[in-house]
């Protein structure tokens, strides 16, 4: 079984580079399931669904949505298994930059949308920067020396990736992508995280609702980026 | 950089799915070919197909070819080895950035040196109008300023072997000017174009419509004679908005 984590910001073009990239997979022999991961609400499983392939939802509601997939790729991976699949895409929720799902065993591939601007790059962290795959979207939209600039970003942060360049609509780049994927190795059991998720919790993680900073504990950070600890 | 002597357009679909009446188009170096056809005809879709190398993986289905081979992946997508620039249709940039970082940015991409940037400048202020200066930000730039950036940098930064312009008349800015410095000698010129002396200008010129390529017409004497006619009128009218736009009279000119 290869897995496969998408990830980047919400509208960036996840599930359209996918449908795509399911749609060569398929016609090249291979047996692709999903599993879309969002926060609240999705219609993203119905677009997946058209394509006949098996689909699973799931929602993280007040957890974070990539310690959700972590906590669940396990799971996921025996979903997939029960499915006759012998790849397992996960579409991420991609909302929060300072954690990125990626187990070492996997594909990771992150999609960014190219109008978003040259400073984008430098911002996403390790979304990007531990990434396999770049696949960078809606270049349709801007100037080929755009593309250039953005493609350059990409390769300062993250020098050794490979990058596709897709279109969601047109498809643009899914032959591409699907190739890197049939390449990938398949996933070990002992999978570990490329990075560290947020290394503290505070009260607030544990239901504080209070806004005055005297009812607050835990690892934390001013607003000039000095950490205290705070507690017992 | 690699030499390019021919690009050879493999021909598609149509917007129909129904494969294109024109199957095969070579063009050689040292060649302007035009595309003309009404608006939504697909004129952009055929050069986007260019820029991209194509192989059958765009909605159009066209392959293209250099020097009769179907290209390597590193040439479709490494700025370093890239064999096409574009000069698309788009008026604006969307990138935040002031004019210089995009540059050095752009220069890097392809392998120049920042020294470039000074004459990207020179050039595109020759172009427009009101002057373009090292610490604007693109996303403030005019629609002619920006199409004037584009050009210059694309003449000089992106120099490759094909060069691909989707209606330069468009922008305000010196259509012909903006023509000759894009396409210097021995290069593979594609001009996407509504304007009657620069689809003259080209030796021949591909004909779309409904998506596909439908006709080619090999540019005759006669109507390279009538190109030079309409030239002289085309340059009458250019110094004449020339003129108006100064703030002057056009009385007595006449
Ligand atoms: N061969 C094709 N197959 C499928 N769709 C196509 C094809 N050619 C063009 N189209 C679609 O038709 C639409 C219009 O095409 P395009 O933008 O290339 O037209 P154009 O001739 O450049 O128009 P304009 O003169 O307004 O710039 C686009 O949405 C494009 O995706
Ligand atoms: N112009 C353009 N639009 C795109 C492209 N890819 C996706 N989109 C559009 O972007 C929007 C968000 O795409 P979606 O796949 O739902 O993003 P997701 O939230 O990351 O899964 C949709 O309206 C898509 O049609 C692209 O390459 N070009
Ligand atoms: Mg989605
Ligand atoms: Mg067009
Ligand atoms: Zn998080
Ligand atoms: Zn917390």
């Amino acid at each position: 079984m290869k897995l496969i984590v998408l990830a980047g910001t919400p509208g960036s073009g996840k599930t359209s580079v996918l449908l795509h990239a399911i749609k060569a997979l398929v016609s090249l022999g291979n047996s692709p399931a999903v599993v879309k991961i969002d926060c609240l609400w999705t219609d993203d499983d119905q677009r997946f669904q058209r394509l006949g392939i098996p689909v699973q939802v799931g929602l993280a509601k007040d957890m974070c949505p990539d310690h959700f997939t972590i906590y669940n790729t396990e799971d996921m991976l025996k979903w997939a298994e029960t499915q006759g699949a012998d790849i397992l895409l996960n579409e991420t929720a991609g909302l929060c930059l300072r954690c990125a799902p990626y187990p070492d065993n996997c594909l990771a591939v992150c999609v960014i949308d190219v109008t978003t601007g040259p400073n984008t790059p430098l911002k996403v962290g390790p979304l990007l920067t531990t990434a396999d795959v770049v696949v960078m979207t809606k270049g349709d939209v801007v100037s080929q020396a755009e593309r250039e600039v953005f493609r350059e970003r990409v390769l300062d942060v993250n020098p050794a990736c490979s990058i596709v360049e897709a279109n969601g609509l047109t498809g643009k780049g899914s032959f591409e992508l699907a190739e890197l994927i049939r390449a990938s190795s398949d996933t070990g059991i002992e999978m570990k995280l490329r990075y560290n998720p947020p290394l503290a919790i505070c009260s607030l993680c544990t239901g504080e609702m209070r806004v005055a900073r005297k009812h607050h504990m835990g690892v934390l950070r001013s607003l000039d980026g000095s950490m205290e600890y705070r507690g017992e | 950089m690699r030499d390019v002597t021919t690009l050879t357009i493999l021909g598609g679909v149509n917007k129909e799915g129904i494969p294109e009446c024109i199957d095969r188009i070579e063009v050689n170096k040292g060649e302007i070919i035009g595309i003309v056809g009404p608006t939504g005809s697909g004129k952009s879709t055929l050069i986007d197909d260019i820029e991209q190398l194509a192989r059958g993986d765009t909605s159009s289905g066209r392959h293209i070819l250099i020097n009769g081979e179907v290209p390597d992946s590193s040439i479709r997508v490494d700025p370093r080895l890239k064999l096409v620039a574009q000069l698309s249709q788009k008026m604006h940039f969307l990138a935040d950035m002031t004019v210089e970082d995009f540059l050095v940015m752009h220069a890097r991409s392809r392998g120049k040196g920042p020294e470039l940037v000074h004459r990207v400048l020179e050039l595109a202020n020759t172009l427009t109008g009101e002057p373009i200066a090292l610490h604007h930000h693109l996303t403030a730039l005019s629609g002619g300023q920006s199409r004037s950036l584009m050009t210059a940098d694309i003449a000089v930064i992106s120099d490759s072997p094909v060069v691909l312009i989707d209606e330069i008349e468009n922008a305000g800015i010196r259509k012909q000017e903006a023509l000759e410095l894009l396409a210097c000698e021995g290069k593979i010129v594609v001009v996407v174009t509504h304007d009657p002396v620069l689809a003259l200008m080209a030796t021949r010129r591909i004909v779309m419509k409904n998506g596909g390529m439908v006709d080619v017409i090999t540019t005759s004497l006669q109507e390279q004679q009538v190109c030079c006619k309409i030239a002289e009128v085309d340059n009458w009218l250019l110094s004449l908005r020339e003129t108006i736009r100064r703030g002057d009279l056009v009385e007595g000119t006449v």
